[in-house]
């Protein structure tokens, strides 16, 4: 037997979506497959990496250790909703102005942890920015200008 | 994943009646941080999994009653390290909490979900355990409270009966004053699961508490009650005290480091919670 989808409700980018999921899909799935937000990565799938984080309800989390399911009735934001008003985000600018970003693949990932740290850490110290960030692996190793992106942002926005 | 049936009960009742009709098949399901890991790799294979996040008798938040503080099966590790009751009396669980995972797992994580996944390495377990914490086990054939000492069984089992859940995880205050530390080691400084880990607890009268984590087949406590730990009666009956509750350690070699070099942390890591408990317990004293 198939398990049936389940119709869920969310709210993703500030705009109320009705998907039907499978109960096994993650939400990075419906994200990235029903929804065709691919800026979210699959990479570990194991809560290591941290390439597949988006904020739920306010806060960040591995979409890929969340069922889709799981996300109904909650409100979404990948690193697809940072930009407003065809403005990115501070952090996403202080990434390109600090030259960040190499391959790129981590890079959403870091953005939506670098986006929880500072709304409960606005002015944090660089350990913080280290802790904050210790869920996501980049593989290109440019830990530190990525480090020196965060604190950029908290200066210029936060 | 290979796919399963979802439920997602509104009252404990509907749960726990899942639970009968479904028995071994089914899965309780918190925060999902260790459940979806094993449903990928296919280490779990429910027919149905039951997600516990919309039951109101589960809740999310720390209430202090009954002279401890009641951690609810939904709270999550965000939450208990910035609870404020948490931080003035059970430091050493925030310091434990504080290295679960990445911020990301920390978001979702249950300090339930931690306990009823029963690694032998789970951060949280040793602080519960030199606290003297409590679980409580809600079940079709009614309540019950199980000492968390008496929880774990062995690697990933727990007294859990197949129609139960955790409710809570009851923290009693000390009578007496106490100032408790934790310690772990690990390979490398951020995400990590713990080579060691240990919490220590010193209380006024002289007890001293040590649970020790991933030297054995679960987290356990040992209690020396001589005072000879806190150096009552010099440096060398203090080391034989230290020696003879480290003697319950039977660590294996595993991926994450030897069983001698586990032996020889162990009593480093000790030592160093020992004095971190016995500072925090003096600046108890000297507020008191």
């Amino acid at each position: 037997m198939v398990p049936a989808a389940i119709p869920i409700a969310l709210t993703v980018n500030s705009r109320r979506c009705a998907l039907d999921v499978r109960p096994h899909h993650t939400l990075l799935e419906a994200l990235r497959d029903q929804m065709g937000l691919t800026g979210t990565k699959e990479c570990c799938s194991e809560g290591e990496c941290g390439a597949g984080s988006v904020l739920l309800d306010g806060r960040a989390v591995t979409s890929y250790l969340v069922l889709a399911v799981e996300a109904d009735g909650a409100e979404i934001v990948p690193i697809e909703g940072l930009a407003a008003g065809g403005r990115l985000d501070a952090l996403q600018q202080a990434f390109i102005d600090t030259g960040a970003v190499q391959c790129g693949f981590c890079i959403p990932g870091m953005i939506m942890s670098a986006k929880d740290l500072l709304m409960t850490t606005p002015h944090p110290t660089v350990e913080d920015i280290q802790a904050g960030l210790a869920g996501n692996l980049c593989r290109c190793g440019g830990y530190s200008r990525i480090i020196d992106a965060v604190a950029s942002a908290a200066g210029s926005d936060c | 994943m290979r796919p399963f049936c979802y439920a997602r009960p509104n009252s404990l009742s509907e749960a726990l009646s899942l639970l009968a009709e479904h028995g071994p098949d089914a899965r309780l399901l918190a925060g999902g941080t260790d459940v979806l890991v094993r449903l990928r790799l296919g280490h779990m294979r429910p027919a149905i999994v039951v997600d516990l996040k919309h039951i109101g008798a589960l809740r999310s938040d720390v209430v202090e009653t009954d002279g401890c503080l009641r951690i609810g099966a939904r709270a999550v590790m965000t939450d208990i390290i910035a609870d404020g009751r948490i931080q003035r009396h059970f430091p050493a669980l925030v310091e434990a909490a504080t290295v679960v995972g990445s911020v990301q797992i920390r978001n979702r994580a249950t300090l339930a979900g931690n306990i009823c996944n029963a690694s032998p390495a789970a951060d949280t377990a040793p602080v519960l355990l030199v606290h003297g914490a409590t679980v409580n086990l809600i079940g079709s054939a009614g309540p019950r409270r199980v000492p968390l000492h008496e929880f774990f069984i062995g690697p990933g089992q727990t007294v859990l009966g197949p129609s139960e859940l955790v409710g809570s995880i009851d923290l009693p205050f000390s009578s007496d004053v106490s100032g408790a530390a934790f310690g772990r080691v690990t390979r490398r400084r951020g995400v990590d699961l713990a080579t060691i880990n240990l919490c220590c607890l010193v209380t006024g009268s002289g007890n001293v508490r040590f649970a020790f984590g991933a030297v054995g087949p679960r987290p356990f406590v040992v209690e020396d009650d001589t005072g000879a730990l806190i150096g009552r009666s010099g440096r060398a009956s203090q080391d034989a005290a230290l020696d003879r509750l480290l003697a319950h350690a039977t660590p294996i070699s595993d991926v994450r480091a030897n069983r001698d070099y586990r032996v020889a942390m162990l009593s480093v890591m000790s030592r160093r919670a020992l004095d971190a408990a016995t500072g925090r317990l003096h600046r108890a004293q000297a507020g008191a």
